[in-house]
Parts: C-alpha cells; sequence; structure tokens
C-alpha cells in the first residue's frame, strides 16, 4: 500500500513504472494477436488428413505429410551432425583450452561473429560448397549440412557456458580422488553442462526450423515425398513462404502449416524445459 | 575401531594425555625446500617439513600463507591449475612425487584430500561411495556394498543414511555431507590424508563430530590438517607447524610436537601467534 502511494506520488517512478509494464504488455499482446490470429484461421483446417496427405494444386488444396517428412529430415540431419561436433567443440573450450590462449580467444571470437551472420549468406555457402563443390546437389542432406553450420556457433557457446557454469570444486574434487579427465567429463561434467546444452539446442533448432532463406538455396522446394537424403525436400517454412507468396488462394494453406510449424516450435521449448527441470534432474542424481 | 556416534551429550574431550599415541617418529612423507608459484608469484617458498606416520600433523597460520597452496603439491593438484609451478621435492613412501612420470591417478588414491566446503558430487549417496571405487577397479557388488557400510560406520554416518542410501547426497547436512567426503575419501584405502580446513564451513555441533572423527582416525591413517582454530590444533594434533607471510610469500617458521609448539614456542612469532596476540 505504501508503495503504491510513494509511486502515485513520485511522478517519474510512476512513468518508468508504466513505461516497463506497458512494454511488457505491449510484447506479449503482440505475440496474442499473431498466436490468436493463425490459430482463428489455421485450426479449422488442419486435419489428420492435412497433417499426412500430399499438397495438391501448387499446396492450395491437399495436405503436408511429405513436407513434414522433408522437414523431420533435415532437423534429424542437422542435429545428428551438429550435437557431436558441437559438444566436442564446446568441451575442447571450456575444458581443454585456457580463457588467455589465442587458439581459445580466435575460436570464440569466430564462433560470435558466425552467430550473428544472416542465414542467406549461410545458404549461398551452403549452396556453393555442400551442392556444387561436394556435388551433393539440392537435397535434404546440402539443407541439413548447411542448417547444422548455422546452428554449431549457437550450440558451441551456449555449451561452453554449461561447462563453464559447473563449479570448479567439482573438477577438484574428483581430481582429489583419482578420477581420470575422461571420467570427470562424461560422469560428472557432462550431465551438469545439459542445461547449457538444452538451451543452445532450443535457441538453434528453433531457428533451424523456422528457416527459410538457408534452405531455399540448399534442399530446394520439391514438394514430392523424399526417397532418400539426396532428393531435394521441401521444409515446412518455405512451403509457408510459397503459399503466402507466390500461390494466389493458398492462404488457408498457409495458415494451417504456420500453425503446425508453432506447435512444433512450442513442443520442442516445452520438451527442452520440461527435460531441464524433471528428466535432467533425475539423471544427474543417478547418473 | 567403534564408530564414532553422532553425539547427543556432552562431547568427550581427548586431552593431550589420552591420546593413543602416534608410533615413534617415523617420517612417511619428506617435503624438501619446496616452492610454488603462481604466474611467477610466490605463494610459499622453502618449506622443509617432514610428516609422521600415523599421526596428526596440523598446519597454522594466517590466512593467504600458503596452506592450501602447500596441501595441493602433496597430491599434486596443482596440476590443474595453469601458470603454476613447484619446484623442490616431495616424497612419500620413497615415491618422488614431483618426478613428471609417476601415476598421479594412483597418487591420488593414496593421498586423499578434504575440502573447506563439502563437496560431495550431485549423485546418490551410494554412487558418492561406488563411482570411484569402480574407478579404481573395484567391480564385486558385494565387496562394493561392504566398503560403502564400513566407511560410513568410520564416520558414524551408517545410522543417519543406511535407510536412504539412494536419495540425493546434497540432501544432508552440512557435517554430514563433510562425513560423507570423509568415508568417500576413506574407501580408497588412503595413506595419508589431507584436510584444508574441514570444519571451518560447519556449525560449531557437526564440528565437533568431524573433529571426533579424525581424533579416531589417528593411528590408522596420516592425517595432515590445516585449521584456523588453535582451539582445535591443540586438541587433536601430534605435530604442527606454523607458516608465515614475510617477504610477500609464505614460510615455514616453526614446526615440532604440538606439545611444544603450543607450550614452548622458540620463535617469537609463534610464541605470539598461538597466544592470540598476532593472526
Ligand atoms: N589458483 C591461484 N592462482 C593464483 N594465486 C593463488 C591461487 N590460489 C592461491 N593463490 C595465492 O597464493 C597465496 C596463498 O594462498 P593459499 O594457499 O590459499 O593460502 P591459505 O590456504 O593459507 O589461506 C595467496 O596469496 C593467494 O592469493
Ligand atoms: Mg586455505
Amino acid at each position: 500500500m505504501a508503495e503504491t502511494l510513494s509511486r502515485s506520488q513520485n511522478p517519474r517512478e510512476w512513468l518508468a513504472f508504466a513505461l516497463v509494464w506497458g512494454s511488457a504488455a505491449l510484447v506479449t499482446a503482440t505475440f496474442c494477436w499473431l498466436l490468436g490470429d493463425i490459430v482463428w484461421h489455421g485450426l479449422s483446417h488442419v486435419s489428420w488428413t492435412f497433417l499426412t496427405a500430399p499438397p495438391e494444386n501448387a499446396g492450395r488444396r491437399g495436405g503436408i505429410g511429405p513436407i513434414l517428412v522433408s522437414t523431420s529430415l533435415i532437423l534429424g540431419v542437422c542435429l545428428a551432425v551438429s550435437l557431436p561436433i558441437g559438444i566436442g567443440t564446446a568441451v575442447l573450450l571450456a575444458e581443454f583450452t585456457s580463457d588467455q590462449s589465442l587458439f581459445g580467444r580466435m575460436t570464440r571470437r569466430s564462433l560470435d561473429v558466425l552467430a550473428g551472420v544472416p542465414s542467406i549468406v549461410f545458404g549461398l555457402f551452403g549452396n556453393a560448397f555442400f551442392c556444387k563443390t561436394l556435388g551433393l546437389g539440392f537435397s535434404i542432406l546440402s539443407g541439413g549440412l548447411t542448417l547444422a553450420c548455422m546452428v554449431l556457433p549457437i550450440l558451441i557457446r551456449s555449451t561452453e557456458e554449461g561447462f563453464r557454469a559447473v563449479p570448479a570444486s567439482y573438477r577438484l574434487s574428483a581430481a582429489a580422488l583419482g578420477l581420470s579427465r575422461t571420467t570427470t567429463l562424461v560422469h560428472l561434467l557432462l550431465p551438469a553442462a545439459v542445461p547449457g546444452l538444452l538451451v543452445g539446442l532450443v535457441l538453434g533448432v528453433g531457428r533451424a526450423i523456422a528457416e527459410t532463406a538457408a534452405l531455399i538455396f540448399t534442399s530446394g522446394y520439391v514438394d514430392r515425398m523424399p526417397e532418400s537424403l539426396l532428393d531435394s525436400g521441401r521444409a515446412l517454412s518455405i512451403h509457408i513462404f510459397d503459399l503466402s507468396m507466390n500461390v494466389s488462394g493458398g492462404d488457408a494453406n498457409a495458415y494451417a502449416s504456420t500453425l503446425v510449424l508453432v506447435i512444433m516450435l512450442l513442443a520442442i521449448n516445452g520438451t527442452a524445459s520440461w527435460l531441464a527441470t524433471y528428466g535432467l534432474h533425475r539423471k544427474v542424481v543417478t547418473v | 575401531m567403534t564408530p564414532v556416534e553422532p553425539i547427543t551429550g556432552p562431547r568427550v574431550r581427548h586431552p593431550l594425555e589420552e591420546r593413543p599415541a602416534c608410533p615413534a617418529s617415523q617420517p612417511i612423507v619428506e617435503v624438501d625446500r619446496l616452492s610454488l608459484y603462481y604466474g611467477g608469484k610466490p605463494a610459499f617458498q622453502d618449506v622443509t617439513l617432514s610428516i609422521n606416520k600415523g599421526c596428526i600433523t596440523a598446519l597454522v597460520g594466517p590466512s593467504g600463507c600458503g596452506k592450501t597452496s602447500f596441501l595441493t603439491c602433496l597430491n599434486r593438484l596443482t596440476d590443474l591449475i595453469a601458470g603454476c609451478r613447484v619446484s623442490g621435492r616431495i616424497t612419500i613412501d620413497a615415491l618422488d612425487v614431483l618426478a613428471p612420470g609417476i601415476n598421479v591417478i594412483q597418487l591420488r588414491r593414496r593421498i586423499g584430500m578434504i575440502f573447506q566446503k563439502p563437496n560431495p558430487f550431485p549423485l546418490t549417496i551410494r554412487r558418492n561411495l561406488e563411482f570411484p571405487l569402480r574407478e579404481h577397479g573395484l567391480r564385486g557388488r558385494e565387496q562394493i556394498a561392504r566398503i560403502i557400510e564400513t566407511t560410513l560406520r568410520d564416520v558414524g554416518l551408517w545410522d543417519e543414511v543406511k535407510d536412504r542410501l539412494d536419495s540425493p547426497a546434497l540432501a544432508l547436512s552440512g557435517g554430514q555431507q563433510q562425513r560423507l567426503c570423509i568415508a568417500r575419501a576413506l574407501a580408497l584405502l588412503p595413506e595419508v590424508l589431507l584436510m584444508d580446513e574441514p570444519c571451518s564451513a560447519l556449525d560449531p555441533l557437526s564440528s565437533g563430530v568431524v573433529e571426533d572423527l579424525i581424533v579416531g582416525l589417528r593411528e590408522r591413517y596420516t592425517v595432515l590438517i590445516v585449521t584456523h582454530n588453535l582451539a582445535q590444533a591443540r586438541r587433536i594434533a601430534d605435530y604442527a607447524a606454523l607458516f608465515w607471510v614475510q617477504n610477500g610469500a609464505g614460510r615455514l617458521i616453526e614446526t615440532g610436537a604440538a606439545k611444544q609448539i603450543f607450550e614452548e614456542p622458540r620463535d617469537p612469532l609463534t610464541a605470539a601467534y598461538v597466544s592470540g596476540m598476532r593472526g
């Protein structure tokens, strides 16, 4: 009560209060409006058939079955490549490289720069390197590998932070018990660094799954069901882009596809935070 | 060896006379002109000291005089600190500790260490003890279970935790965590135990329990304990060594039987420190 009084008595404080709350409300309202719009227009079109059937008439009718398959495959390739490389590099940076060493500083700086590079640049690089130089052509493999390049900087840096957040006392007490570095790493540090890894994963996958520019040049936009990783495959985000920009009368299906994309993003976020609080806790306690 | 009971009544003191005698001076650790530098800056210099087998040796002295650093040389934990350089010579049972090629893992199994802040791993109580044992090659389930029970009894924790061995170690109280850490070190059958102010992060009651436990380790283990608590050093130590900062680096001022150090100190600094006038 006293606080409310003093706030209303001091106009400057009141203004600050209004600004902070106002901007928070604005952000939340924008998100809700966006979500509401998508759900309103999209929900009635989403059905089991929509999720499984192939698109017809350039996507105006039919579903998104092959597109979901391509998206999952691209994401799968991306994760299969970026997770091991990401964790490995993070371990190298956090546990085996001193903060001051030239190698460590250079690597961190390059990663930070790469994390801010626009995705179209990754797309062009992927097209030149994976599609042309390596001869993978427009394919799910090229797309997944390009996404991996894009996701890696975020993944490495945030996993590295995860390792750095592990108290030094773990390392000392483990060493004092004669545990080898590998054991310490696998059984103590890695489980403790998983929260950082998850944050990186959510940010990275979030960026990957919503990616359009980097995929147009690499995985292409063929909307048939892919038969192998070397087939071109259309990602969900490209499908949405195509429907809303190039296909007149594709709005309804664009909304429905967007709704599916948003649900996927929310599901990934939810799983990660669930893992961070419950699944992970169990793992750390029982290893 | 009777387990230390969780205390309920007044604590049984061990006056100097009643202590189980530690064997007549038979050095197990010999430190010769040891110096340690952090990035060129000396933490302590020129320490020569021998530590007798089966006895409790207390290292005392003001903060920053290099006591913790001294302990970490003995189990080569200094290897983990970038820019740390150690010179001099340490032998433990004829093993040249500072020789580049020695098996550090084996060394650290033989030299246990307890830290100021209890630091159990974020695992269950059982896994905290089992994990290092397995790492050192022990596989038999029954054997491991037996060692877990014995060491937990040794530190007086068995009756307190036997029904919840699979609950997280971090849920224990501070004193219990510290005793678990001691049990974890004892499970590896070390010859020497390094203890860095093991009671200073604990409440007085738990501190008393841990202190009694340390006294119970005499004879079976060689204990080198850093303590800020002079009364504690007086109560438990057979030998004592005083460190002091001189000219920007820690030095060993005086070492000898605890009784002599505390009652007839030779060095005026020691006299001032043990009488509470300095430090
Ligand atoms: N890891 C380290 N890096 C650099 N200097 C250190 C490090 N650890 C301790 N020191 C310095 O070495 C000196 C001795 O420290 P320490 O051994 O912790 O003393 P004590 O345990 O007697 O308080 C102090 O001046 C401290 O600042
Ligand atoms: Mg210290």
